[in-house]
């Protein structure tokens, strides 16, 4: 039995060591919010937060968390089920076309809001670089972000944009 | 067909002739329209609609969500009809035992087949609840409204939905002419929040693949690399000791593993694939795929001719070749599939866009009556046409085959989904026009050299595992797309008012590699080639590109779209690095204008968006969001195709192998603003925006880059290569590996 805690429970789970935590969160924990997208850390569907870093959670063998504590989509939430503030923000825009690679990008974005609830917009842009969404909901994805750092207390600034 | 079918078949065949030819003759007589949308096919309201003892209502359409909002909009149409309130109304989306056949998802035409059918269903269905109402009230049908799920007579007495839909059968066919609701509160055209988007962005159960059912079970498909390859002899006994593995199933040349733990499928999965590969059959050409194309024996097929007088001598004639690569659809979910083997029965959960025909395809390929396949759609993430939903429901089936009782759960690897998804097939498109002293068009001509551009599943050969299987079932031939829709001349044929004009298509059909249809089919190239076309033209008449596409229009609605983009995005004032396109989609769908600018860095070759404008009618608007969504959508997913992708080959096999060998646009490339803007047109038929936009911003794309400097690049894609190989001192042919 291998020991993990996510979203602030500790659970016991039998697998093979190598078993990548994503593969553990959805088939022996039953969450949803990490997808599988490529198994190769290219698209970042799977993204969850460890120690409050965003990893890919393809990648990591299940035996190499320890102690370390696991953030999941549905950990953003409030105990009593309220989602989280990203959550929603993005209902709010809308901002969803297939929706698979969103859990992925609500869990990075959480990283950064955690740290820096001021970010630029450009900041916004090169943080969310590793999740990859095909629908083109790019767009709603920044406007949802902007509108997280708000309903936080602070914003995105439109300093620096997109001149080359 | 059995004896006994075959004798009843004909005995009942004369009694259908007379009825058709009845009914025929009646509608002749009363010169009764046609039943609208998939109404045609599917008369009977109980197919469409039902309403509960209780009131409820459900909605059954055999469309199915893809992510595009199909359930909300059908949604709205249904509670706009019947005069209740969205959150009253429920959806069942394609499952071959509940559903209509509605084909398949595709081609940007649910809200037009779907919509128009359930529009049409729900206002049947209220006229009718509304006339038992009054028989009930003793008064006349226009004393009674209808409204919040009840009837109400003037004098206060009120009757609900449920009570009187047990007085009347909806088991009747629709009524052609049935006037649409008037007054009252309005839900077509509100933006209404998605059903499927809590779940989705909360963690809940919102895709196929976060099925989990009872003791389910899972699987891997075995394969080579790619498309066209096959692995080499594997060590299957050590694979069937690994822990974990339950079966490992083989049949011809079908592989898969079916264990008691995913992570343990992948690894049996991993150990068969290092036993190496090779490749099926003739190698792949060893020049760029397009030019293999392009040279392969092709079939002309007429596309359009609209007869003029020749080109005066005079006229100045332009020719240019325009091309793209093949494409992938590039779903960020790999296909999966969720399949039960029961009493010699199946059932399959997809994420298939055609249910239906998936169904015959199975059953055929798995030996069972019809009656004995059930697909039911679940959504998968994105597919964007014909990816490999298909192919892995095929897959799980025979997986769950050898373990009956058991539900099996199959999931490509994402190496699986970018070797074997069905391509967007390359293109070449050869242009040719004359302008006439006056700057008018006076010659036209347009060819197109393309695979087909569709071998979605209708039998077991056009399936994966169909031809994997043995004995192998064969791959039907590709056909060209009939007109008016078309699949390599999907707007081919120009909306634009030209005399002497002309269009053929070179059907190559051969396929080297495995084509398939990608969203929006040859209308984004063609669009890239006739709107980059209409720039070179407009350039040498020393002609404002949106004037000059307005001196050659005529249909109101395009101008209008044209006009608005235009004003909206500033085009008359606008600087250096802007590009405008338009097309009406298939030349009978939604009518999209794309305005934009660019900025390109001479160093890198990276091309920057500070903006990009459309406008677009796509008919009575049911959801304004929504369709700006898809909107949006779609010209980010064309920037993408048309400035960064190309899917390599080498001699042996497909090299795109996952996301590193096959880069799409990541957030730091998005335009910097992307704004939409929606033209309603009420009472007017639904139009689909889904692939509307694709076109235009591809072309638009090309028109602004080449308005910033001063070149015109014709081979997608745009990439920083290409654009810095068009920028250097001594100009030589750009080079790529493959494409």
């Amino acid at each position: 039995m291998i020991a993990l805690t996510v979203n602030g429970e500790t659970h016991q789970v039998d697998v093979d060591p190598d078993t990548p935590l994503l593969y553990v969160l959805r088939n022996e924990l039953a969450l949803n919010g990490a997808k599988f997208g490529c198994g190769l850390g290219q698209c970042g569907a799977c993204t969850v937060l460890l120690d409050g870093k965003p990893v890919y959670s393809c990648l990591v063998p299940v035996a190499a968390l320890r102690t370390r504590k696991v953030r999941t989509l549905e950990g953003l939430a409030s105990p009593d089920g309220t989602p989280g503030v990203l959550s929603i923000a993005f209902e709010a825009e809308q901002a969803a076309q297939c929706g698979y690679c969103i859990a992925g990008m609500i869990v990075r974005a959480q990283a950064l809001l955690e740290r820096n609830t001021r970010p630029t917009a450009d900041e916004v842009r090169a943080h969310l670089a590793p999740n990859l969404c095909r629908c083109g909901t790019h767009m709603r994805i920044l406007r949802a972000v902007h509108r997280a750092a708000e309903m936080m207390g602070g914003g995105v600034r439109a300093v620096a944009e997109r001149e080359p | 067909m059995s004896r006994l079918g075959r004798r009843a078949l004909l005995a009942n065949g004369a009694l259908v002739v007379a009825f058709a030819l009845s009914r025929g003759a009646l509608a002749q007589d009363t010169d009764q329209p046609e039943l609208p949308g998939g109404l045609a096919k599917s008369p009977l309201l109980d197919s469409w609609i039902s309403v509960g003892a209780d009131g409820q209502i459900t909605v059954f359409t055999g469309k199915v969500e893809l992510g595009q909002g199909l359930k909300t909009a059908l949604i709205q149409i249904a509670a706009h009809e019947l005069a209740v309130a969205p959150s009253e109304v429920d959806i069942v989306t394609a499952d071959t035992a509940r559903t209509p056949d509605e084909g398949v998802t595709a081609g940007s035409q649910s809200l037009q087949d779907s919509g128009t059918a359930i529009l049409n269903a729900a206002a049947n269905v209220r006229v009718l609840l509304a006339e038992t109402a009054a028989w009930r009230f003793a008064l006349a049908v226009d004393q009674i409204e209808m409204r919040d799920g009840a009837a109400y007579a003037p004098d206060g007495r009120t009757i609900g939905y449920g009570e009187l839909v047990s007085g009347a059968s909806l088991h009747v066919a629709a009524k052609p002419d049935v006037p649409r609701r008037e007054g009252g509160a309005r839900v077509i055209g509100e933006d209404l929040a998605r059903i499927d988007i809590p779940a989705k962005v909360s963690g809940g159960e919102a895709f196929l693949q976060d099925m989990r059912l009872p003791g389910m079970l899972h699987a891997r498909v075995v394969r080579g690399p790619s498309d066209g390859t096959r692995l080499k002899q594997a060590n299957i006994e050590a694979v069937a000791t690994m822990p974990g593995v339950l079966q490992v199933i083989r049949n011809g040349r079908f592989t898969a593993i079916v264990a008691d733990d995913e992570w343990r499928a992948v690894k049996a999965l991993y150990r068969l694939q290092a036993a190496g590969w090779e490749r099926i059959g003739e190698p792949l050409p060893a020049k760029r795929m397009r030019e293999a194309i392009r040279g392969l024996p092709a079939q002309p097929v007429p596309i359009f001719h609209y007869p003029g007088p020749p080109a005066p001598p005079e006229a100045h004639t332009l020719t240019a070749r325009y091309s793209r690569p093949c494409l992938m659809h590039g779903s960020i979910g790999p296909s999966c599939a969720v399949a039960l083997w029961e009493d010699d029965s199946v059932t399959v959960w997809t994420h298939s866009q055609g249910v239906h025909p998936l169904r015959t395809a199975l059953a055929e390929l798995l030996g069972l009556a019809l009656e004995r396949v059930r697909c039911v759609h679940v959504e998968g993430a994105g597919c964007y046409g014909h990816n490999g939903a298909d192919d892995v429901a095929a897959d799980a089936a025979l997986a769950a085959r050898a373990v009956p009782g058991q539900p099996v759960r199959l999931q490509w690897m994402r190496e699986q989904e970018h070797g074997w998804e069905p391509l967007g097939s390359t293109m070449t498109v050869e242009m040719s026009g004359s302008l006439g002293l006056d700057g008018r068009i006076v010659a036209w001509q347009h060819e197109v050299w393309s695979n087909t551009h569709s071998t979605r599943p209708t039998t077991a050969g056009g399936l994966l595992a169909g031809a994997e299987v043995e004995p192998p079932f064969v791959p039907p031939r590709p056909l060209p797309i009939r007109l008016p829709e078309g699949g390599a001349a999907r707007n081919s044929t120009p909306i634009y008012d030209l005399p002497n004009a002309r269009g053929t298509l070179h059907f190559v059909e051969e396929m080297p590699v495995r084509v398939s249809a990608l969203r929006s089919l040859g209308a984004q190239m063609n669009v890239f080639a006739i709107e980059s076309f209409m720039d070179e033209l407009a350039q040498a008449a020393a002609i404002d590109p949106v004037a000059f596409r307005l001196a050659h229009l005529r249909d109101e609605r395009a101008r209008e779209v044209v006009q608005i983009a235009a004003e909206r995005f500033g085009w008359s004032a606008r600087g250096r690095g802007t590009g405008f396109a338009f097309a009406r989609y298939k030349n009978l769908a939604s009518y999209c204008a794309v305005a934009m600018d660019v900025r390109i860095d001479r160093e890198t070759g990276e091309i920057h968006m500070p903006r990009v404008v459309a406008a677009v009618d796509c008919g009575e608007a049911v959801s304004p969001d929504g369709i700006r969504n898809q909107i949006e959508g779609g010209i980010v997913q064309s920037l993408s195709w048309t400035m960064r992708e190309s899917v390599t080959f080498d001699t042996t096999h497909r090299t795109s192998f996952d996301w590193s060998a096959y880069p799409i646009l990541r957030f730091p490339a998005m335009p910097g603003r992307v704004e939409v803007h929606v033209i309603d047109r009420p009472k007017q038929p639904f139009l689909g925006p889904g692939e509307a936009a694709q076109g235009p911003a591809a072309a638009a794309l090309a028109n602004a880059v080449a308005h910033a400097l001063g070149i015109r690049l014709r081979d997608m894609p745009l990439s920083p290569e290409r654009i810095r190989a068009a920028l250097r001192p001594t100009p030589a042919a750009p080079r790529q590996a493959a494409g």
